[in-house]
């Protein structure tokens, strides 16, 4: 796949493979944390603002997913998309979707929980004046959210750092395939097992750098938009 | 937001453009990947046939159970009692002889053991293990493991059941077995493809080869369509057909690292 050894001859040599591999593993990984947003913010958001019996259990349990071993997420995940799974006939195993979906089933308890937390904060400090105007249900929620808009980006990216650096589910669902599923962790991986652990670190340190430019930018983002409301 | 979802759209539009072409998936082995096989096959094979090809590179016992839970259209292994099994069983139609290479067993150049040279694996394995010298096994069920456990029982021994201490079951691939080995300064079994393209060999050296009992035989089965249905039949049959094919076989014996041929095509002999 590429020659030579070293972060920086890698990036510089412009190996079109690498570019794949980098592409793919942010390609998967945004994706399954629009994917995880989409369900974990309205959720925690949810838990945050109702009262029902058992609340504390799923509480508690939904903090307790944020630490899912991805290796069995992974699992689960192969054996509900593999041919003779439940959804077998998607043909979705070995596919970038099905690396989505295992992404996106490890992080979503992340972020509804964190979501839950940053929302019930605020709905604490908020909630005698929401309650003073009447405020319905759903635009207590849809308020809170957006107060919360800020917190919500860290939380965002605690389910992308997540996403990005795991490689138990994205190998058991993805299958490493050269060109297809091939990521950035499954590659480190593999150039491991062929020996290249000067390669491997090399890709290590790829990885690492694009986590922190997306970290630096968001926290870019966050300062200015900080600013800009006083 | 609005990035997060160009960017979902994007995954899909990927993804969907993927399935539109020709393209069969195989469940094969390490040690045919991890040596560089696949990079030099299969373009040839897309070159010929137009049909894409993903591997799936696992041990054999588990890309067997890939294919037996029909996620392969193909599988290309190198364990032939399992193979055999897996035939008997329905899953695959056909078995076909493809390639040989050879196993070697991996050492410190210390040699512990005192076996370097020697040209007979069982009496190795019983020298290491009169010297309880530390031996790595891959444990994975892989063809290699198979081959492994199969010259220990020649040998009249089973470290793994006595659960010996100088006997490390990693359960892990074979560059992975060879990392430890290394680190532990331990004997290892490995195929010898994956030896030669291995780029950390350090101090490791080849302490035991050249025996017949570590002929290392591979094979290649259609998925039977019989069992799994959506098994791409005509595309898989067309890579069967192409690895046993005097032109195909030809491609597998030109694939040399540094001058040495790495696998030996024997089909239909």
């Amino acid at each position: 796949m590429m020659e030579g050894s070293g972060a920086l001859d890698l990036v510089l040599s412009g190996d079109p493979a690498l570019y794949a591999i980098v592409r793919l593993s942010l390609v998967v990984s945004l994706s399954a944390v629009a994917l995880a947003a989409l369900i974990g913010v309205p959720l925690g958001g949810l838990i945050a603002l109702t009262r029902f019996p058992g609340r504390a259990g799923v509480i508690v349990l939904l903090n307790a997913f944020m630490g899912l071993p991805p290796v069995v997420v992974g699992l689960a995940a192969f054996l509900l998309l593999s041919r003779s799974g439940p959804l077998g006939s998607w043909g979705l195993l070995f596919t970038p979707t099905a690396m989505v979906i295992a992404q996106a089933a490890l992080i979503t308890p992340i972020i509804a929980a964190l979501t839950r937390q940053s929302v019930e904060d605020l709905w604490s400090e908020y909630r005698d004046e929401l309650n003073a105007m009447g405020v319905g249900p759903l635009n207590r929620l849809l308020t809170l959210l957006y107060d919360a808009r800020i917190a919500l980006v860290t939380v965002l990216l605690a389910g992308f750092g997540r996403a990005a650096a795991e490689v138990g589910a994205v190998m058991i669902v993805g299958g490493n395939i050269n060109g297809f599923t091939r990521v950035m962790t499954t590659a480190i991986a593999l150039e491991t097992s062929k020996g290249d652990l000067a390669l491997a670190m090399g890709l290590g340190f790829i990885l690492i750098a694009i986590v922190f430019a997306i970290n630096a930018s968001a926290w870019a983002l966050r300062y200015y938009a900080e600013r800009r409301i006083g | 937001m609005r990035i997060l979802f160009s960017a979902l759209t994007m995954a899909c539009l990927t993804f969907g453009a993927q399935a539109q072409e020709k393209v069969i998936t195989i469940a094969s082995t390490t040690s045919t990947q991890d040596s560089g096989l696949f990079n030099h096959l299969l373009p040839a094979f897309k070159a010929k046939t137009g049909i894409d090809v993903k591997v799936i590179a696992q041990g054999t016992g588990q890309a067997l159970d890939t294919a037996r839970r029909g996620d392969a259209d193909v599988v290309f292994v190198h364990a032939k009692s399992a193979e055999e099994k897996f035939l008997a069983e329905g899953f695959g139609v056909k078995r076909f002889d493809v390639m040989y290479n050879d196993f070697v067993l991996v050492g410190a150049a210390s040699d512990p053991a005192g076996i370097k040279g020697s040209r007979d694996i069982v009496a190795s394995l019983k020298a290491v293990h009169a010297k309880t010298a530390p031996f790595v096994s891959r444990g994975d069920k892989s063809g290699t493991h198979v081959a492994e456990l199969a010259l220990w029982k020649e040998a009249g021994l089973d470290p793994a059941a006595a659960k010996a201490d100088w006997y490390k079951e990693i359960g892990q691939g074979m560059g992975a077995a060879l990392n430890t080995a290394k680190a532990m300064g331990a004997y290892v079994l490995s195929d010898r493809g994956t030896w030669i393209s291995f780029k950390g060999k350090d101090d490791l050296i080849i302490a035991v080869e050249g025996d017949t009992k570590l002929f290392n035989q591979y094979g290649v089965m259609l998925v039977n369509p019989a069992k799994h249905p959506h098994v791409k039949a005509d595309l898989g049959q067309a890579f069967v057909d192409y690895v046993i094919s005097a032109e195909g076989q030809k491609v597998i014996a030109d694939y040399k690292i540094e001058g040495q041929q790495l696998f030996f095509p024997n089909a239909g002999k």
